[in-house]
C-alpha cells in the first residue's frame, strides 16, 4: 500500500543522528487512506456488497464499517460479526477508517447505534458474500451447494474431501459486483463461535505500548499550528463572540506566529506548537461580553418562568385518578449543565486547496460533517473528504465539529495545512453541554402497592445546531436542532417500565438561545429524568412500608425490566426492608438504593451503596452493581467494560460534576473547575450482562446510567431519611439537605 | 540550544529554554507517548519520568532538565529492565501486559499516565495495597472511568512482578491463576 502521508520533514537532524534508542514512527498507518480503492466521494451504494467487504488474495477480508470507534470496542465486535458470518478467523479480517470516500454511510454513531443499528447490516453483508462465494465454489469444485462447508475462509465439500478452495482464489481483490440478493440465510445463533465471546480488543496492545496513532498524532506535509482565540468559558448560545478590538502587536515577539480572522473567527497559527499555544495566551483582544446568561442562581426560574413550547409526549387514561389514590408523591427536582470534555481536547487537521478539501477529525458523523464544512468554506460537497480519527472517549458530541471547522477555515486562509487543537480551556468552556432540566412529577398508587397514575413535567432546551466556528466566521445566527424526541422527555425512562393505567407525560421546550450550547452527553438527560422520577417511586414504596425492590417488583410485569432489576438486586444481596429504616443520629451513616431506567433502547437496573458524612456532606459511593439487558452481546468483555465506564460516570455526574457560570460566561474550565472522579473516589463496580442470545443487539453503551444515578439518589434517602433535590452531591447541598 | 537526555539518548534541541518539555517531545521528537491532557499539570495526560520520578511534561520547562535522565513511555520496557535487573530489554512491561491482559481500557488515551505511573509506583513498591494504589493513582484522571480495571491490572503486574523475582514461590504463583 502506498503511503499518502508524509511526516513533515524532520528538521531536528541531530536526533536522528543521535541513535536508535528513541522511537519514533513515521510510518503512518497508511492502509488508513486507501483511496486507491475508491477514488469516489462517497457514500456508496449501501445494497452493494462491494461497499461492505472486500475480499484479499491471501484470504483475508476488509470490511468497511460505517461507525466510529470511540473507544468502546465496536470495530472489534462489529468485525466479529462479520468474521462469524464468513467463517474467517479474528485475524484474517481488518477495517479501515472511516472515510467518505471509502466507507459506507452508517449514520452517526450515536444512541448506542453502532452495534444495534450495524451489527445487523454488517452481518448482511457478510452473508451475501459468503453465499455468493459459495455459489462460486460449487461451479469451480463441481460439488453440491449443500455439501460445502467453511473454516476459516477455506471452502471444503463432503463429498470430495480432497478438493477445496477459497475465498481468496474465487475473488481475491477483485470486485463483486454484485448487489445484495436478500436471500442469504444467516447463522443459526447455536452455531456461533465468535459472537457473544470476549474476543481480546485488536486496538488495546498498540495502546498499550503508546504505538497507536490518535487524530492528535497525525501531521501532515508542510503543516501549520493553530488554536482558536475566544474568551474564556462560552456566554448565551445567541451571542456567539464579538470582537471590539484585537491588537495583532502584542504577538509580534513570537517568531512566526500570526492572527487569523474571519469577521469573529479569530485564531493563531505558528510553525510550532508552542509558539501557536503562546501566542494565542499572549494575543490582546478586547471582547464585548454581554451580561445576559441566567447564572447558575437563576438558571431554574429563567427556564421555568420563560415562554415554553408544549408537547404532550403520552397521554393515556386519566391522572385525575391521583387525587382518590391512597399514597401520593409529588417531587420537583433539578440536574445541572455537564460537560463531555474528553481526555484529550478535540483536534483536527485539514488540507483545502482551491478545489478540494481534505478535513481528519473525530466527527462521529462524517457525512454530515462534509456537509457543514462544505457549506463553511462555500465548496461542493463532492469535493470534501472527510475521514474519522479517532481521539479521546468523548461522550457525545463534544467540540469535534467545531475544531474541524475551525482547521478548515484556518488551513483556507494560510493556503496550507493546519493543525488545530483546542486547550482545555477552549474543551471546557466551549463544549455543547448536556442541558440542564427540571423534573416535577405527581405518581400515586393504591394501597396493594399497585401504581395508579403517573404525571411528568420536564424542561430543557433543544441542541446547539451551529457550531461556533461557523457562527463566528459566517454570522450564522444560532439556532437549535428542529424537535425530535431524543432531546424531549424520555417516556421509556419517565415511568415507562411500569405497569400504569393512567400516565400523562409534557415536554417543556424551553427555547434555547439565551443558554448555553447543548447537545447530547451520553445518556442525555436521562440522569435527570430517573433522578426525579424513581426519586418519587421510591417515596411511594417508603409511604406503603414496602421494600423498594419488591415494590417495583409488583409493578413491571415486562420480563426484560424485570430481569435487569432482578439481576442488580441479586449482585448486590439486596435483602428486603422499607427504606431509611435504620436512620440514625450517628455522623457517617450508610444506605443502599435501587432504580431503573435506560435511554432509547435496552434496559438498565442498578444498585447503590453509599456512605454520608453529615458533618462535613461529603458523600461516598461504596458500590455500584449495574445490570444490561442489550439484546443480543456480541463481545461481552466490551459490555462489562461499557457498564464499568458507565456506572463509574454516573459516579462522577452524581457526586462532581456541574457546568458553573456567571451572566457572562461559563467559569468551569478545566479539572480544578470541573472536577471528575478519582481513583480514590472511585466505588467497587459490579458489571452484570443479561444475554439474550435470541434477540438483536440493542445497545450497550449508555443504558444503565439512569438506573445508577437513581440508585444512588435513593441510597441518600435510606441512609439519611432525606431526599437530595439537585445533584451533584456536593458538601454544601448535602449539607443544606440536612438542615431542613 | 538545551541538551537533553531522553530515553538514555543525549539529544540537543533548538527549543527556547522555557518551552515546556511536552511540546519538544511531542512536537519535535514526534515521540506518541506523552501526550497533551490540560497543560496544567491537572490530568497526568503527558506524564513521564524524570531520575525515575513522575514528571508533568506539559509545565516543566526543559531549562530545568539539563544533567537529568527522561524516560518517555518509549523508552520504559529499557528503563524497566534496568531497574529490574532483566538481561534483555522486554516487549513490554509487565504493567501494560497487565493492562491488556485485564482488557482495562477504552479509549486509552490516559494510558502514557497511568503506565508511568503505575511503573514509578511497583518499582518502588512491588507490593502495595489498594490504598496504596489508589493514593499514588489519584492525581491521574481518565475520563472512560476505567479506575476500577487499572486497580485490578496493577495488582497483576505486581504479582508478575513479585512472580519473576522469586521464581518458583508456589504461595504467589497461585494467585496468578
Ligand atoms: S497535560 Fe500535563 S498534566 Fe495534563
Ligand atoms: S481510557 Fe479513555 S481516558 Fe482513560
Amino acid at each position: 500500500m502506498k503511503k499518502t502521508l508524509t511526516m513533515t520533514p524532520v528538521k531536528r537532524r541531530s536526533l536522528l543522528k543521535a541513535g536508535g534508542a528513541l522511537i519514533i514512527n513515521f510510518n503512518f498507518q497508511t492502509t488508513t487512506f486507501g483511496q486507491e480503492q475508491r477514488p469516489l466521494a462517497g457514500p456508496p451504494d449501501p445494497e452493494q456488497i462491494d461497499s461492505w467487504i472486500a475480499i484479499h488474495q491471501d484470504n483475508t477480508a476488509t470490511v468497511f464499517i460505517g461507525f466510529a470507534e470511540l473507544g468502546q470496542g465496536c470495530s472489534t465486535a462489529l468485525l466479529q460479526v462479520a468474521a462469524e458470518e464468513l467463517d474467517l478467523s479474528m485475524a484474517q479480517i481488518g477495517t479501515i477508517g472511516l472515510d467518505t470516500h471509502i466507507t459506507p454511510n452508517q449514520g452517526g454513531t450515536y444512541s448506542s447505534s453502532a452495534m444495534r443499528v450495524g451489527g445487523p447490516q454488517i452481518q448482511r453483508a457478510a452473508a451475501e458474500a459468503r453465499q455468493v462465494l459459495l455459489q462460486m465454489a460449487t461451479e469451480q469444485l463441481k460439488v453440491d451447494f449443500d455439501s460445502l462447508q467453511v473454516e476459516n475462509g477455506i471452502i471444503y465439500s463432503n463429498e470430495t474431501k480432497t478438493r477445496n478452495t477459497s475465498y481468496g482464489e474465487l475473488i481475491g481483490d477483485r470486485q463483486f459486483n454484485l448487489a445484495f440478493s436478500g436471500n442469504a440465510p444467516l447463522k443459526n445463533p447455536a452455531d456461533y463461535k465468535l459472537v457473544a465471546t470476549p474476543f481480546p480488543r485488536k486496538d488495546f496492545p498498540l495502546k498499550a505500548k503508546g504505538t497507536y496513532r490518535y487524530i492528535q498524532h497525525l501531521r501532515l506535509p508542510n503543516m501549520l499550528h493553530g488554536r482558536i482565540v475566544r474568551p474564556r468559558g462560552q456566554g448565551a448560545y445567541k451571542n456567539g463572540v464579538q470582537v471590539v478590538d484585537i491588537n495583532e502587536a502584542s504577538i509580534a515577539s513570537i517568531p512566526g506566529a500570526r492572527v487569523i480572522r474571519r469577521s469573529n473567527f479569530v485564531g493563531v497559527v505558528a510553525e510550532k506548537e508552542w509558539d501557536a499555544v503562546k501566542a494565542a495566551q499572549q494575543l490582546e483582544i478586547i471582547w464585548d461580553q454581554p451580561d445576559s446568561l441566567p447564572g447558575n442562581e437563576n438558571l431554574f426560574t429563567q427556564m421555568e418562568k420563560g415562554l415554553t413550547n408544549e408537547r404532550v409526549a403520552v397521554e393515556q387514561g386519566d391522572v385525575s385518578a391521583f387525587n382518590e389514590a391512597f399514597v401520593k408523591s409529588e417531587f420537583k427536582a433539578y440536574g445541572p449543565y455537564q460537560a463531555h470534555v474528553p481526555f484529550a481536547p478535540n483536534c483536527a487537521l485539514a488540507d483545502v486547496k482551491q478545489n478540494s478539501a481534505l478535513v481528519m477529525c473525530s466527527s462521529q458523523d462524517i457525512y454530515n460533517t462534509r456537509t457543514s464544512i462544505a457549506n463553511l468554506l462555500g465548496m461542493e460537497t463532492e469535493k470534501v473528504r472527510v475521514q474519522f480519527h479517532d481521539g479521546a472517549g468523548t461522550f457525545g458530541h463534544s467540540c469535534w465539529d467545531d475544531v474541524a471547522q475551525a482547521a478548515a477555515l484556518m488551513s483556507s486562509m494560510v493556503g496550507q495545512p493546519v493543525r488545530v487543537q483546542y486547550m482545555r480551556w477552549d474543551e471546557h468552556g466551549w463544549d455543547t453541554y448536556g442541558p440542564a432540566h427540571i423534573g416535577k412529577t405527581r405518581i400515586s398508587a393504591d394501597r396493594n402497592g399497585k401504581l395508579v397514575s403517573y404525571e411528568y413535567e420536564g424542561w430543557q432546551h433543544h441542541w446547539s445546531l451551529i457550531e461556533t466556528s461557523e457562527q463566528t466566521a459566517k454570522g450564522t445566527p444560532a439556532a437549535e436542532w428542529p424537535p425530535f424526541p431524543a432531546q424531549q422527555i424520555n417516556p421509556r425512562t419517565l415511568g415507562g417500565m411500569y405497569d400504569i393505567p393512567n400516565r400523562y407525560l409534557l415536554n417543556h421546550h424551553v427555547p434555547g438561545l439565551d443558554y448555553l450550547k447543548g447537545a447530547w452527553l451520553r445518556s442525555p438527560v436521562d440522569l435527570s429524568f430517573s433522578f426525579v422520577s424513581e426519586q418519587a417511586i421510591d417515596d411511594l414504596a417508603f409511604q406503603l412500608g414496602i421494600d423498594p425492590w419488591q415494590f417495583r417488583q409488583q409493578n413491571i410485569s415486562e420480563f426484560h425490566w424485570l430481569g435487569v432489576l432482578n439481576a442488580a438486586a441479586k449482585a448486590a444481596n439486596w435483602q428486603p426492608r422499607p427504606a431509611a429504616e435504620n436512620v440514625s443520629n450517628a455522623a457517617i451513616v450508610r444506605g443502599r438504593g435501587i432504580g431503573v431506567g435506560t435511554h432509547l433502547a435496552s434496559y438498565g437496573g442498578a444498585v447503590a451503596e453509599i456512605e454520608v458524612n453529615k458533618r462535613t456532606g461529603d458523600v461516598r459511593i461504596l458500590h455500584l452493581c449495574g445490570a444490561i439487558d442489550a439484546g443480543l452481546v456480541v463481545n461481552t468483555s466490551n459490555v462489562e467494560n461499557q457498564i464499568v465506564g458507565q456506572l463509574v460516570q454516573t459516579a462522577s455526574r452524581m457526586l462532581l460534576e456541574e457546568v458553573t457560570f456567571n451572566k457572562t460566561n461559563v467559569t468551569s474550565l478545566d479539572w480544578a473547575s470541573y472536577p471528575i472522579l478519582r481513583f480514590e473516589q472511585c466505588p467497587e463496580i459490579t458489571p452484570v450482562i443479561v444475554q439474550r442470545l435470541n434477540e438483536a443487539p440493542s445497545g450497550a453503551g449508555e443504558e444503565v446510567m439512569a438506573a445508577a444515578a437513581a440508585a444512588i439518589a435513593n441510597a441518600f434517602f435510606d441512609a439519611t431519611g432525606k431526599r437530595m433535590t439537585m445533584y451533584p452531591f456536593t458538601p454544601e447541598r448535602v449539607l443544606q439537605t440536612l438542615a431542613v | 540550544m538545551t541538551s537533553l537526555t531522553i530515553n538514555g539518548v543525549s539529544i540537543d534541541v533548538e527549543a527556547d529554554s522555557d518551552t515546556p518539555l511536552l511540546y519538544v517531545l511531542t512536537d519535535e521528537l514526534l515521540l506518541q507517548g506523552p501526550r497533551f491532557g490540560c497543560g496544567l499539570a491537572q490530568c497526568g495526560s503527558c506524564s513521564v519520568l524524570v531520575d525515575g520520578i513522575e514528571t508533568r511534561a506539559c509545565v516543566t520547562p526543559i531549562a530545568t532538565l539539563k544533567d537529568k535522565s527522561i524516560t518517555t513511555l518509549e523508552g520504559i520496557t529499557a528503563y524497566y529492565a534496568a531497574k529490574s535487573g532483566l538481561a534483555s530489554i522486554p516487549q513490554s512491561t509487565p504493567v501494560q501486559d497487565a493492562l491488556v491482559a485485564e482488557q482495562a481500557l477504552q479509549c486509552g488515551y490516559c494510558y502514557n499516565g497511568m503506565i508511568i505511573k503505575a511503573t514509578e509506583l511497583l518499582l518502588n513498591n512491588p507490593d502495595p495495597s489498594d490504598a496504596e494504589i489508589r493514593s499514588a493513582m489519584n492525581g491521574h484522571l481518565c475520563r472512560c472511568g476505567t479506575y476500577p480495571k487499572i486497580i485490578s491490572a496493577i495488582k497483576k503486574a505486581s504479582l508478575m512482578i513479585r512472580v519473576a523475582q522469586q521464581g518458583e514461590d508456589d504461595t504467589i504463583t497461585e494467585g496468578l491463576a
